[in-house]
């Protein structure tokens, strides 16, 4: 199996404080690797480092992101860019917002085609069609001519996922694609997700803090705190064995269908006090460490 | 996989024109016929005119309105104190007014949203310089500097155009760089980015089509802005010379005579207003019309 991602020991800091502290990380070709971790555990800025789009102040003070055995982060602007929509592909968190409002449907997936794949309109405007009808969107031919408004959320999430597989890219990285959608619609989403993936045959870097969600569809799982990885491994194993306290109280918060709900606990402060202090130890020692 | 089909009609709005057009309301129909009622005027204004503006009949000088006791029904709005027809002037002038309004206001355009394009995407020290610039230009009264600009320039239509340009692609270049910084931080900018769009790339197709409605509204704005500018140069006499109809020239004659003959002072002043109403309220319901339900 070769490796589509690997995160080398990436540090990010935006100004003085560290956001990732050495994460490492690894997809390889086809399989879904779920990200998780709690809000601000800096699952999102792992996507936004191997999509350019760090925050102005943020900087990557060490580490390597390779995609396909090519360093990204080496690499010139133009060729990152040929990459990007093409290879690597984003479904975003919003459906609401990720779609420009004034422009139709069909001209924005017409975009990404003409851009990487250099389809002409007529080619482009079946493919497009084609894809919308592959995420189960009855009438794709008409759903092309709306603008984005005339959709609901479920819709326009369709419409992203079948944006970000349009080029078969060898990566989609869905940042909490499920999110903002309703609890109903988040099933339907998933499947097609999946189903798109089996088809399309890309590897799939899952970010979510729902562990729901990643038993479903992840093969393998890396569990972000802090910035740092603490666990990491085949879903299967993580689940049933965690290692780390910290993985064992996530799971312990999650509502399960073989467990009674009154047993659920809250992960305890005290841990994440401990795991908080330990980051910021680390923090010093490698301030103090000359460069 | 039949549980994924979406169930129930994807409808179509029938009519996205019609719906605009509702959203314009009152305000678009009339400012739009306002608009169009002028530019028809200046576009047909030797078809319309009774006389020529220029020609003369000292013989016949201050004749009142047709309508009223002692005017004459060749001037149905009566002569100034050179005789001419008043109707005939006011066609001719806005000609002046609607070629001024036109040529400055899309100039002034073009300028000011590439500068405030350039400035929004770009940020750091572009987005500073020109902001600065934007700052500076506009601690001048703007009316003073046209008037200053059209007298060191000379006197004329071109210098005219030229005031109001340099004044005035500062409301351009400052909402436009407002509008693309906001637009820039939303999601499907960088949605957009994330797809291989380059810089340029995704401001032409991303952000330019979204700052649209604002760009129709402020140039049928600066539209009535240019109007009233190239009146007041007229007023003050530095702009287009006598021989050729203004409104802002046809005040200025009026003024003298205005205890003896008031409809000549009146009659462009209301020209005026109405043409500025018009645009305003164009530009209004154009604003209404064109922002969509469809931002959020």
């Amino acid at each position: 199996m070769s490796t589509v991602l690997d995160i080398d020991n990436l540090h990010v800091a935006i100004g003085t404080a560290n956001v990732l502290r050495g994460v490492s990380l690894r997809v390889e070709a086809g399989e879904v690797r779920g990200l998780v971790g709690e809000s601000g555990a800096g699952k999102s800025m792992v996507g936004r480092t191997i999509f350019g789009l760090l925050p102005a102040k943020a900087a990557i003070t060490a580490g390597r992101v390779s995609f396909e055995g090519r360093d990204l982060l080496a690499m010139p602007d133009k060729q990152r860019r040929e990459l990007l929509g093409r290879r690597i592909a984003l479904i975003p968190q919003d459906p609401m917002t990720s779609l420009n409002p004034v422009r139709r449907i069909g001209a924005q997936i017409c975009a990404v085609l003409q851009l990487h794949l250099k389809l002409s309109n007529r080619a482009a405007r079946d493919r497009a069609a084609e894809l919308l009808s592959e995420v189960a969107i009855r009438d794709p031919a008409g759903v092309l001519a709306l603008y984005p408004h005339e959709l609901s959320g479920g819709m326009r999430q369709r419409v992203l996922i079948a944006m970000a597989f349009a080029c078969d890219p060898s990566l989609v990285i869905a940042d909490e694609p499920t999110t903002a959608l309703d609890v109903t619609v988040q099933r339907q989403v998933l499947q097609l997700v999946e189903r798109m993936r089996q088809r399309h045959g890309a590897a799939i870097l899952f970010v979510t803090h729902d562990l729901g969600v990643v038993a479903k569809i992840c093969r393998s799982m890396t569990v972000l705190h802090a910035g740092r990885v603490l666990e990491d491994g085949l879903t299967l194993d993580v689940l049933v064995k965690p290692h780390h306290a910290y993985t064992r109280a996530l799971l312990a918060a999650t509502p399960r269908a073989d467990r009674p709900a009154d047993s659920l606990r809250p992960v305890p402060p005290a841990l994440i006090e401990s795991l908080w202090a330990e980051a910021h130890r680390l923090d010093q020692l490698a301030a103090r460490r000359p460069a | 996989m039949a549980d994924l089909v979406l169930s129930g009609p994807i409808t179509a709005t029938p009519s996205r024109w019609r719906s605009a057009l509702a959203r314009g309301g009152a305000r678009l129909w009339i400012g739009g016929g306002l608009v169009a009622l002028l530019l028809l005027i200046a576009l047909f204004a030797p078809v319309i005119a009774p006389h020529d503006p220029a020609e003369q009949d000292l013989m016949s000088a201050q004749l009142p309105p047709a309508f009223i006791r002692g005017g004459e029904a060749a001037f149905p709005l009566g002569t100034d104190s050179l005789g001419r027809c008043v109707l005939s002037r006011l066609i001719y002038s806005a000609r002046t007014a609607v070629s001024v309004a036109l040529i400055a206001s899309l100039l002034a355009a073009v300028i000011g949203i590439a500068l405030g394009l350039i400035a929004g995407a770009f940020g750091g020290w572009i987005d500073q310089s020109v902001s600065r610039l934007i700052d500076v230009w506009m601690a001048f009264p703007p009316v003073l500097l046209s008037i200053v600009l059209a007298a060191v320039i000379g006197a004329g239509l071109t210098s005219v155009i030229a005031a109001i340009v340099v004044v005035d692609w500062t409301r351009f270049a400052r909402i436009t760089r407002a509008e693309t910084q906001a637009q820039l931080a939303r999601d499907y900018a960088a949605a957009a980015r994330v797809l291989g769009l380059t810089r340029a790339q995704a401001l032409r197709l991303e952000i330019l089509p979204n700052l649209v409605p604002l760009i129709v509204t402020l140039l049928a704005v600066e539209m009535g802005i240019a109007i009233l500018v190239e009146v007041i140069l007229s007023f003050v006499g530095i702009s287009v010379t006598g021989d050729t109809a203004s409104w802002g020239g046809m005040i200025t004659e009026g003024r003298q005579i205005v205890y003896q003959a008031p409809w000549i002072m009146a009659l462009p002043i209301a020209a005026v207003i109405i043409s500025v109403i018009g645009f305003n309220l164009f530009g209004d319901g154009l604003r209404a019309a064109l922002d969509p339900v469809q931002r959020r």
